[in-house]
């Protein structure tokens, strides 16, 4: 994974200079940042996806309609004018509903993915530090979820927080931080023995203090790569979730319910694509930006790595 | 080879162990139980229905009585089909994932295979550009989006296809693919990922200097050592694939394994759900095996250890 942050990092042995970005320039992380501004595709996914932020944060501004407001003479509207991706089965504006809908997919996928990433870290962390016995157990248990299928993981989680959307945020995370975890470990058990950590013992820094100061930086480069490759998965997921019903409640909306209750409202009578398409293109749009960041991030930290 | 595989299979009592215990405890500990109805029940009936089905008892006695159970191959009753062993739940259910999940499977490897290798071989052009765009694609439309669009396209306006159900080919022509798309991508992006890691080596370069057609040295020289990632993938993928997926299933209405273990898991069908997730974790690590031993025919510095 990547090598980059060392240069800059590992020459911290001082406590002082614990951040990696402020090192000697030009840092790894401005080397990465540049590699980032070459990349075109990440360039302007970071770009859609900084539009789509402020399109759904702004989203009053941009539609003259209320998010649940009604019109029972204009059910099941195709796209016009007035409302340029059509209306729902109660007649509720599809435009309005998927700007203010990505406020809850974004979130979900920000908060999740911080979940996911605390859970990961600090379980990583702690079987990589302590190695041996414990690291062993800790890693049979990842092992052992990694056993179980994905869907009966997610609704026995969900079961155990509930129905409330913050918890229904945690249950989305605390599924996703396996893979987290093994990356973490791993880059531990790479950093632990080199010198500057070696150093930092001898001068009687603290163990807590070694960990959060010398090995957390030097790892930020492939776990924050990870994590932005998260944030689609966990979205993903929400979908999945209010697909079964599980999600979402309404009369709260987010992309994936969107979607799903436009699949729900399709039959042979009446085949209202637009449901579908827009909330969907949405979903879709958001997640293809953070896949192309996320692969552009990690192209920028460890060039030689090849986009999988 | 033979030493191999009796250690690995060894190994996988143990995993198989920890996975009934730690999703029998998981499942146990979480709120609800199989007999939850709206309304609740008379606490007589209630009292005679965990009776019937041993839940009065307490919860270690109950998991060895399962563990014992599991010995024998027997899965127990299912708690809400009435009547209906979980074995003969999933002898009906299996065989429909398993013929849609081949499909589906073999769908995405025609598909993926040679996307991801012209991929790598235009490197950087457009053909590659279009290839990866086309599985970025894959990978980020949900299947509950793929599947209503092309139900609307294929079923309503082109009139082409049956809408869902099982039994003809047909019918299962959709639902294959849109439970292959996000593989095929996978594969796509794994193969040209794969392929460009071999095309850079000395073994390729040498294949061209002896006067090998491009063909030739791509068929016999790069997509051997480039398929491994593949192969990788291919082991969780498949477990999952075969176990089948209750979106696809719902929207065209297919009566495969994955609404079972959905609904078990929503429902506390304790044991119906216990039984599906044992069928993955056992598919999982029997495909994880076979992973591990075609990596080695495929790349013969990779030994069976």
């Amino acid at each position: 994974m990547a090598a980059a942050p060392n240069a800059g990092g590992e020459a911290v042995a001082v406590p002082a200079a614990a951040t990696p970005a402020r090192a000697a320039s030009p840092g790894p992380w401005r080397q990465a940042l540049r590699r980032l501004r070459h990349n075109t595709a990440a360039t302007v996914s970071a770009g859609v996806l900084g539009l789509v932020v402020v399109a759904t944060v702004a989203a009053p501004l941009l539609s003259p309609y209320g998010f649940s407001a009604q019109d029972l003479a204009g059910q099941y509207q195709p796209p016009s004018l007035h409302h340029p991706f059509g209306t729902d089965p109660n007649g509720r504006d599809l435009y309005t509903r998927v700007l203010y809908g990505g406020r809850l997919s974004l979130a979900v996928g920000l908060v999740a993915t911080l979940v996911s990433l605390l859970i990961g870290v600090t379980w990583g962390t702690i079987a990589g530090w302590a190695g041996g016995r414990l690291d062993n157990i800790m890693m049979r248990v990842v092992d052992m979820l990694y056993g179980l299928p994905f869907m009966f993981f997610v609704i026995l989680l969900v079961a155990y927080f509930g129905q409330s959307l913050v918890l229904l945020f945690v249950a989305l995370g605390a599924v996703q931080w396996l893979t987290m975890s093994r990356i973490v470990r791993g880059e531990i058990k790479r950093l632990k023995d080199r010198e500057f950590v070696e150093a930092a013992r001898a001068l009687g820094v603290p163990r807590r203090r070694i960990v959060l100061r010398h090995l957390l930086p030097n790892m930020l480069g492939p776990v924050l790569v990870y994590a932005t490759l998260t944030i689609p998965a966990v979205m993903l997921e929400e979908a999945f979730l209010s697909f079964l019903g599980l999600g979402v409640q309404p009369p709260a909306a987010s992309w994936g319910s969107l979607a799903s209750e436009g699949a729900a409202a399709i039959n042979a009578v009446r085949t209202s694509w637009w449901l579908v398409l827009f909330p969907g293109l949405a979903l879709g749009l958001t997640l293809l930006s953070l896949n192309f960041l996320g692969d552009g991030l990690r192209d920028a930290f460890d060039p030689r790595s090849e986009t999988a | 080879m033979r030493s191999f595989l009796a250690r690995r299979l060894l190994s996988t009592i143990p995993l198989l162990l920890a996975i009934v215990v730690g999703s029998f405890l998981f499942m146990r500990l979480a709120p609800g139980g199989p007999f939850d109805t709206e309304r609740a029940l008379p606490p007589a009936v209630q009292a005679n229905l965990e009776a019937r089905y041993g839940l009065h008892q307490p919860l270690p006695q109950q998991l060895s009585l399962y563990v014992g159970g599991l010995l024998h191959g027997d899965l127990g009753p299912s708690y809400k089909y009435v009547g209906w062993s979980v074995r003969e739940i999933i002898a009906q259910a299996f065989p429909v994932s398993l013929t849609l999940g081949v499909l589906a499977l073999a769908m995405a490897l025609v598909t993926g295979i040679p996307l991801g290798l012209i991929a790598a071989l235009r490197h950087n052009r457009w053909p590659d550009r279009l290839a990866m765009g086309i599985a970025l694609l894959g990978i980020c439309v949900p299947n509950f989006v793929l599947g209503p669009l092309l139900i609307i396209v294929f079923v309503f306006q082109l009139r082409l296809l049956p809408v869902g159900g099982i039994g003809s080919l047909q019918q299962l022509l959709l639902p294959a693919v849109t439970l292959g798309a996000l593989r095929a991508a996978t594969i796509a992006r794994l193969m040209r990922a794969g392929a460009l890691e071999v095309v850079g080596q000395d073994f390729v370069r040498t294949a061209r200097a002896k006067g090998l057609s491009e063909r030739q040295v791509v068929l016999k020289h790069v997509l051997r050592p480039a398929l491994l990632p593949v192969i990788s993938y291919l082991g969780p993928a498949t477990a999952s694939i075969l176990v089948g997926s209750v979106v696809v299933e719902q929207i065209f209405s297919v009566p495969g394994l994955g609404s079972f273990l959905v609904n078990a898991a929503l429902n506390r069908d304790y044991t119906l759900a216990m039984g599906t997730v044992l069928l993955y974790s056992a598919l999982l690590i029997a495909l994880n095996l076979l992973v591990d031993v075609l990596y080695s025919a495929l790349d013969p510095r990779v030994e069976l250890g």
